[in-house]
């Protein structure tokens, strides 16, 4: 019988990427409920070392594959080596987490396994022994219920979301054999190009201040930059912006750009069209300046100041500035 | 090249969606179907690739009988055929067996490239186009903002969190396009009418020869949860708006 709650753990660089504190945490909250044990599964290059961290949120075991064929990620490499790990032990439940490389691994995973996946879900819970996942659907503007019939049960969970909850465990490692070799994989990564801005991706932005049309003008977004240096936060974009060419495209927040979910999302100048909402309703707290008070973006702004975003945020710049 | 590009019929993002009363699905009523937005960047890079090394392009849909609509817009912006995959076991499938079914029409065509929309905007689900690429056996690329055919192979580049990727791929792969990737064509009024007479074949699961075989399924549908009701922070000076602002940010919220 399928047994087991497992995780892809996600590292970059030498270090666990945070959304793999989220998944083990949720992982482990289903595996308490169904009294089963957590078990993750870490690929990469010069690992290993890596499965305390693991241990620390509540895993119970840590299947290592380390080898330099993994250095870098490859969709091919990956999938083969998670597919074959899980599938000799007959996992019942495999979460990813829904970041760029989450949402590709856990695809092919799909594929591979021939099993259902739930993408980019906000809940997961156990009901009648079975996953429960719940995940916007339409770009938000409704909530689909899945439960996977097959198994292992996938899904894939949205970043930021989910909280760490540490509770130290085990995290024995297992190393396995992948049975991946160089000569195997047909995708390579010939270059990665790293941003050099020092910029926070705004998937992984803690505080987000954004900009639309009420920006007027790529020189309006010098008055959010300022705020967002004070707040240590970043800065996006509605699809409006995007398009008259003042911000860039991997700026953008919304059904088209980035789906955010940061612990403060400002909105100044956005109007709240539901593509853009699509984008940024997982953010805890939703702040909206702007001088139009019949906006939408009111209706699900935690605090708005109806006003003229040019007087208004250079004040609460100032105000941060005195607390921060 | 022998080339296939995927699209996907979907509502048009204005759409207004309503749950059914029951839960077990979207009311179509009063929709507007469109093809799916990141499917135009497929077929868009599916016909540069075709004008600049020669061959063909087949549009690939499952669907619905009103999904031919977005078969014929895409022959229209100069796909050559199209291939409609139209049956109602298939109407509310699951990505794996939707991906089976374009598996199975598609491996008839046996093309050196597959376009893909990086997910489709209805159920957001990003799942399709990687799993034809398991079921055929074949690499897959996911999100390319830049695609660049080399001699037997391609080149693209793939955005990260906070880097781009540059990654060569073997062929036959399948590419799944992002926004970004190009500016899709218009369908001209003489493309429309040529469209019309383009060949279509229409397949049920019987003719491909699959069955379907339920993995996932949408144990329930419903609205969106409701937002606690915000403030509207009240007072004409600016200044003193925002301070209050910072205040509950700092005190209430503790955010910041």
């Amino acid at each position: 019988m399928a047994k087991g709650v497992w995780i892809v753990a996600e590292q970059r660089d030498g270090a666990l990427r945070k959304v793999s504190f989220e998944i083990a945490s949720a992982a482990r909250k289903l595996a308490d409920d169904l009294g089963d044990e957590v078990c993750a599964v870490l690929v990469g290059s010069g690992v290993e070392g890596l499965a305390p961290e693991l241990a620390k949120y509540g895993v119970d075991k840590v299947y290592v594959a380390d080898d330099a064929v993994f250095a870098d990620y490859t969709t091919d490499g990956y999938s083969a080596a998670v597919a074959k790990v899980v599938k000799e032990n007959d996992a019942a439940i495999l979460l990813l987490g829904s970041s760029v490389q989450g949402k590709d691994l856990s695809a092919s995973l799909a594929g591979k396994l021939a099993t259902g996946l739930a993408s980019d879900c906000v809940e997961v819970s156990i009901a009648d022994g079975k996953l429960l996942a719940l995940r916007p659907m339409y770009a938000g503007k409704c909530f689909g219920e899945i439960v996977i019939d097959t198994t292992p049960q996938m899904a894939a969970l949205r970043p930021n979301v989910f909280a760490m909850v540490e509770n130290a465990k085990a995290g024995e490692v297992v190393k396995f054999d992948a049975g991946v070799a160089a000569g195997d994989l047909k995708t390579t990564v010939v270059e990665t190009q790293k941003d050099t801005s020092g910029k926070v991706d705004l998937t992984e932005a803690n505080a987000i201040v954004s900009g639309g049309r009420g920006m007027k003008g790529p020189e309006g977004y010098a008055i959010l930059e300022e705020l967002a240096d004070v707040l240590g936060a970043a800065v996006g974009a509605s699809r409006a912006a995007v398009d008259a060419g003042w911000r860039p495209q991997s700026d953008q927040v919304g059904q088209t750009g980035k789906v955010v979910s940061p612990n403060l999302y400002i909105a100044c100048g956005i109007s709240g069209a539901i593509q853009h909402l699509a984008g940024m309703s997982s953010s805890k707290y939703i702040v909206a300046v702007n001088k139009d008070e019949e906006a939408p973006i009111f209706a699900k702004a935690d605090y708005g100041i109806v006003d003229d975003l040019f007087k208004v945020v250079p004040e609460i710049t100032a105000e941060a500035k005195k607390i921060l | 090249m022998n080339i296939v590009a995927c699209v996907k019929q979907v509502p048009d993002t204005e759409a207004l969606i309503k749950v059914k009363p029951d839960g077990t699905g979207i009311d179509e009523g009063g929709i507007k179907w469109v093809m799916n937005p990141y499917d135009e960047f497929g077929v868009e890079e599916a016909l540069k690739l075709k004008e600049a090394q020669g061959g063909e392009v087949t549009v690939v849909s499952a669907g619905p009988a009103r999904a031919m609509e977005s078969i014929r817009t895409a022959l229209a912006m100069g796909a050559e055929k199209g291939v409609h995959i139209c049956d109602a076991a298939l109407d509310n499938a699951d990505e794996y067996n939707t991906a089976a079914a374009l598996a199975a029409a598609i491996k008839e065509i046996n093309p050196d490239i597959i376009f893909c929309g990086q997910r489709a905007i209805d159920d957001d689900s990003a799942q399709v186009g990687s799993i034809l690429a398991e079921l055929l056996g074949i690499p897959v690329v996911t999100i390319v903002t830049k695609f660049d055919p080399e001699d037997g192979k391609i080149k693209v580049i793939k955005p990260i969190e906070g880097a781009q990727l540059v990654i060569e791929s073997t062929l036959p792969c399948v590419v799944t396009a992002q926004k970004g990737l190009n500016e899709p064509r218009y369908a001209s009024l003489p493309g429309i009418m040529k469209a019309k007479k383009k060949p279509v074949d229409v397949k049920d699961a019987a003719a491909l020869g699959i069955s379907i075989e339920p993995k996932a399924r949408l144990a329930k549908m419903t609205p969106p949860p409701e937002r606690a009701p915000g403030k509207i922070i009240a007072g004409d000076d600016p200044a003193a708006k925002a301070a209050e602002l910072v205040k509950l940010l700092r005190e209430e919220a503790k955010v910041i």
